[in-house]
C-alpha cells in the first residue's frame, strides 16, 4: 500500500514537471517553425535585398521589407509620443494625487482600457479618428500614419500606466517625505524625489508598451492605409510588418508566402530583443 | 484623530500662486488622467450610442447569409473556442504553476528556463501566434482551418497568463496551511490538492476570467488558424469564425457598418462584464 502511495506522488510530480515544460516546448516549436519556414526565403531573396530592399512587389518577385520595417518603427514612435507622456502622468496621478473614492473608478477604467479587443479599437479608429483627420487635413485620405499612431498611443496607455504606477508605488515613502521636509511642495517632491527613483521601472513599462505597439495588428490594419511603399509622411498611409502579413497571407503562395513568414521572423526578432531589454530592466528594478 | 497637516483650499491656492511650477505639474497630471478617462468614456459611449439602435433581432438568427449577417453563429463559435482553449490551457497552466511553486527547489535551472519562456510567450504578438498555428496545427498536423487549430493556438497564447496568476495565487496561500497539513501526516500531493489549491481558487479564477477576455477579443491569431466560416461547425475540424473575427470581416468589407457597430456593442458588453467579474472575484480574495 505504502509503495503504491509513493508511486502516485512521484507520478504526479512527473506530470507537474511535464506541464511546466509545456511553455518550453511551445517556445521551441514556435522558434523552430518560424525560422525553418522563414529563413530559407531570406536566403533565397538575399538578406540585404530583403531587409534593405525598398520595393515590395510580390508580382515581380521583389521582396524588400524596408518600407514595412520603417512603417512599424515610425508608427511605434508616434504611439510613444502620444501615449508615454499621458500614460506616465496618469500613473503619477493615480499613485500620488488621486483621492481614494476616485481611484475606485479610475483603476477599473484603466483595466477596462486594456481589455477592449483590438478590433473594437480599430473600428473606433476607423469611424472616429480617420474621418477626423480627413476633415482637418482635406488632402489626406484619413487612413494614415497619424491615425495609426494616435490609436496605438491610446492602446498602449493601460500597459504604461499599470507598470509605471506600480513602479512609483514601490519607491519608499521616505523619499517623498524627505522632499516635503526640505520644504518642497507635494508636486515637487513627487516629481523630483519619487519619480526619478522609479525611473527604471517606468522605462520597463515604456518598453513593454513598445512591444505591444510593434506587435499590434488588427487595429493598425484598419486605420493605417497599408500601402506597401516607403513611408511618405504623417498624413500618408503606411504598412507595418504585422499588417503586411495579414494583408497578403490569405492568398500568398511559394516564395511570396515564405517571404511573409520571413516578415514574421523579423518581427519575432524585434520582439525578442524588446523582451530581453524589458527583463534586464525589470531585474535591475528588483535589485 | 484630527489631521494637523491639513491644508485648506485657500492655502493651497496661495502656495500654487507662489510656485507656478507646482501648479503646472498639478495641472499636467490632472489633465492627463482626465484625458485617459475621457478616451475610455468616449469610446464606450460612442459605440453604445451608435450601435444599440442597430441591435436587431435579425442579427441573432440561427443562419448567416449575405442579406442577414447574423452574429449568433459567431457567438456560439466564440463559446466553443473559449471552452476548448480553456480546457487545454487551464490544467497545463495550473499544473505548471504547482510545479514551480510547490515542487521546484529554489533557484533550480528548470524554473529559470520555464520563467524565461513564459515571459517570452507573453510578449509574442498574436499575429506571430497565428502564423505559428497555421504552420504547425493547420499545415503540419493537417488539422486544416478548424476550431481545433484555433483553440490550440489560443491555448498557447493564454498559457503564460494562467500560469502567472495561478503562481501568484498559490504563493499567497500561507505556509502555515502546508505545515499544518504535513504535520497531520498528509503527503505533498494531498496537501496540494486538498489544502493549497482550494484556498487559491479565487485567484486562479480571476486569471481564467482574464484569459476568457483575451480569447473573446482575439482576432489576428485566429484568422489563419480557425478561418472565417460564419457558421456553427459540425465537428472540431470545421472552420469557424469567432465574434471578433466576424467583426473584423464586417468592418473590412465596408458594406455592413451598422452591423459592425452592433457587433462592437456585444463585444464591449462582454468585455465589460468579464472585467467586472474578474474584479469582483479579485476583491473576494483580498477580503479573504
Amino acid at each position: 500500500m505504502r509503495h503504491w502511495y509513493l508511486n502516485k506522488e512521484t507520478l504526479m510530480k512527473g506530470i507537474f514537471l511535464l506541464a511546466a515544460c509545456a511553455s518550453i516546448l511551445a517556445v521551441s516549436l514556435i522558434c523552430l517553425f518560424l525560422f525553418a519556414n522563414g529563413l530559407p526565403a531570406i536566403g533565397k531573396i538575399g538578406i540585404f535585398d530583403f531587409l534593405l530592399g525598398k520595393v515590395w512587389k510580390p508580382g515581380n518577385d521583389l521582396y524588400g521589407i524596408l518600407p514595412m520595417i520603417l512603417g512599424s518603427i515610425y508608427v511605434t514612435a508616434g504611439a510613444i509620443v502620444v501615449g508615454v507622456p499621458i500614460g506616465i502622468l496618469t500613473a503619477v496621478f493615480m499613485a500620488k494625487f488621486c483621492p481614494k473614492g476616485l481611484y475606485r473608478f479610475l483603476k477599473p477604467a484603466v483595466e477596462l482600457l486594456a481589455g477592449i479587443p483590438s478590433v473594437v479599437y480599430g473600428f473606433f479608429g476607423l469611424v472616429v479618428i480617420v474621418p477626423l483627420i480627413r476633415e482637418l487635413f482635406p488632402d489626406s485620405k484619413g487612413t494614415s500614419m497619424l491615425a495609426a499612431s494616435l490609436l496605438l498611443g491610446i492602446m498602449i496607455l493601460p500597459t504604461i500606466i499599470g507598470v509605471s504606477e506600480s513602479a512609483i508605488r514601490a519607491v519608499p515613502e521616505s523619499y517623498y517625505e524627505g522632499g516635503l521636509a526640505l520644504g518642497a511642495s507635494h508636486e515637487r517632491s513627487v516629481f523630483f524625489a519619487t519619480l526619478p527613483a522609479a525611473k527604471s521601472g517606468i522605462l520597463a513599462g515604456v518598453i513593454l508598451g513598445i512591444g505591444r505597439a510593434i506587435g499590434e495588428t488588427m487595429a493598425v490594419i484598419m486605420v493605417a492605409g497599408n500601402q506597401p511603399r516607403m513611408p511618405a509622411g504623417l498624413l500618408k498611409g503606411v504598412r507595418t510588418l504585422t499588417s503586411n502579413i495579414v494583408m497578403e497571407m490569405g492568398y500568398a503562395a511559394d516564395l511570396h508566402r515564405e517571404a511573409l513568414i520571413a516578415t514574421a521572423v523579423v518581427l519575432f526578432v524585434f520582439i525578442l530583443l524588446i523582451n530581453l531589454l524589458f527583463s534586464v530592466l525589470k531585474r535591475r528594478t528588483n535589485e | 484623530m484630527e489631521q494637523i497637516n491639513k491644508q485648506t483650499f485657500q492655502q493651497k491656492l496661495k502656495s500654487y500662486r507662489k510656485s507656478p511650477l507646482s501648479l503646472t505639474l498639478f495641472l499636467l497630471v490632472t489633465i492627463s488622467a482626465l484625458v485617459t478617462a475621457f478616451v475610455l468614456f468616449f469610446l464606450i459611449a460612442y459605440i453604445l450610442i451608435k450601435g444599440v439602435p442597430h441591435l436587431t433581432l435579425d442579427l441573432f438568427s440561427w443562419t448567416y447569409n449575405s442579406e442577414n449577417v447574423s452574429m449568433l453563429p459567431s457567438i456560439v463559435n466564440t463559446f466553443l473556442m473559449t471552452l476548448l482553449s480553456l480546457l487545454i490551457a487551464t490544467p497545463l497552466g495550473i499544473f505548471s504553476a504547482i510545479y514551480l511553486v510547490e515542487y521546484a527547489k529554489r533557484g533550480s535551472k528548470v524554473v529559470k528556463i520555464v520563467r524565461i519562456t513564459a515571459e517570452t510567450l507573453s510578449g509574442i504578438p498574436s499575429i506571430v501566434y497565428g502564423l505559428f498555428g497555421m504552420l504547425f496545427f493547420v499545415v503540419t498536423l493537417h488539422w486544416g482551418y478548424s476550431i481545433l487549430s484555433g483553440a490550440f493556438t489560443l491555448a498557447i497564447m493564454i498559457l503564460p497568463l494562467i500560469m502567472r496568476t495561478t503562481e501568484e495565487a498559490l504563493k499567497s496561500v500561507p505556509d502555515t496551511y502546508r505545515e499544518g497539513s504535513f504535520g497531520l501526516g498528509a503527503g505533498r500531493l494531498r496537501t496540494v490538492f486538498r489544502i493549497v489549491l482550494p484556498s487559491a481558487v479565487p485567484g486562479i479564477l480571476a486569471g481564467v476570467i482574464l484569459a476568457i477576455g483575451r480569447i473573446v477579443g482575439e482576432t489576428a491569431a485566429l484568422i489563419f488558424t480557425a478561418g472565417t466560416v460564419p457558421e456553427i461547425p459540425e465537428s472540431l475540424l470545421d472552420s469557424a469564425r469567432t465574434l471578433s473575427v466576424h467583426m473584423y470581416n464586417l468592418s473590412r468589407e465596408g458594406l455592413y457598418v451598422d452591423q459592425a457597430y452592433a457587433t462592437a456593442v456585444v463585444l464591449l458588453v462582454v468585455v465589460i462584464v468579464i472585467n467586472g467579474l474578474s474584479n469582483f472575484v479579485a476583491k473576494k480574495i483580498s477580503k479573504g
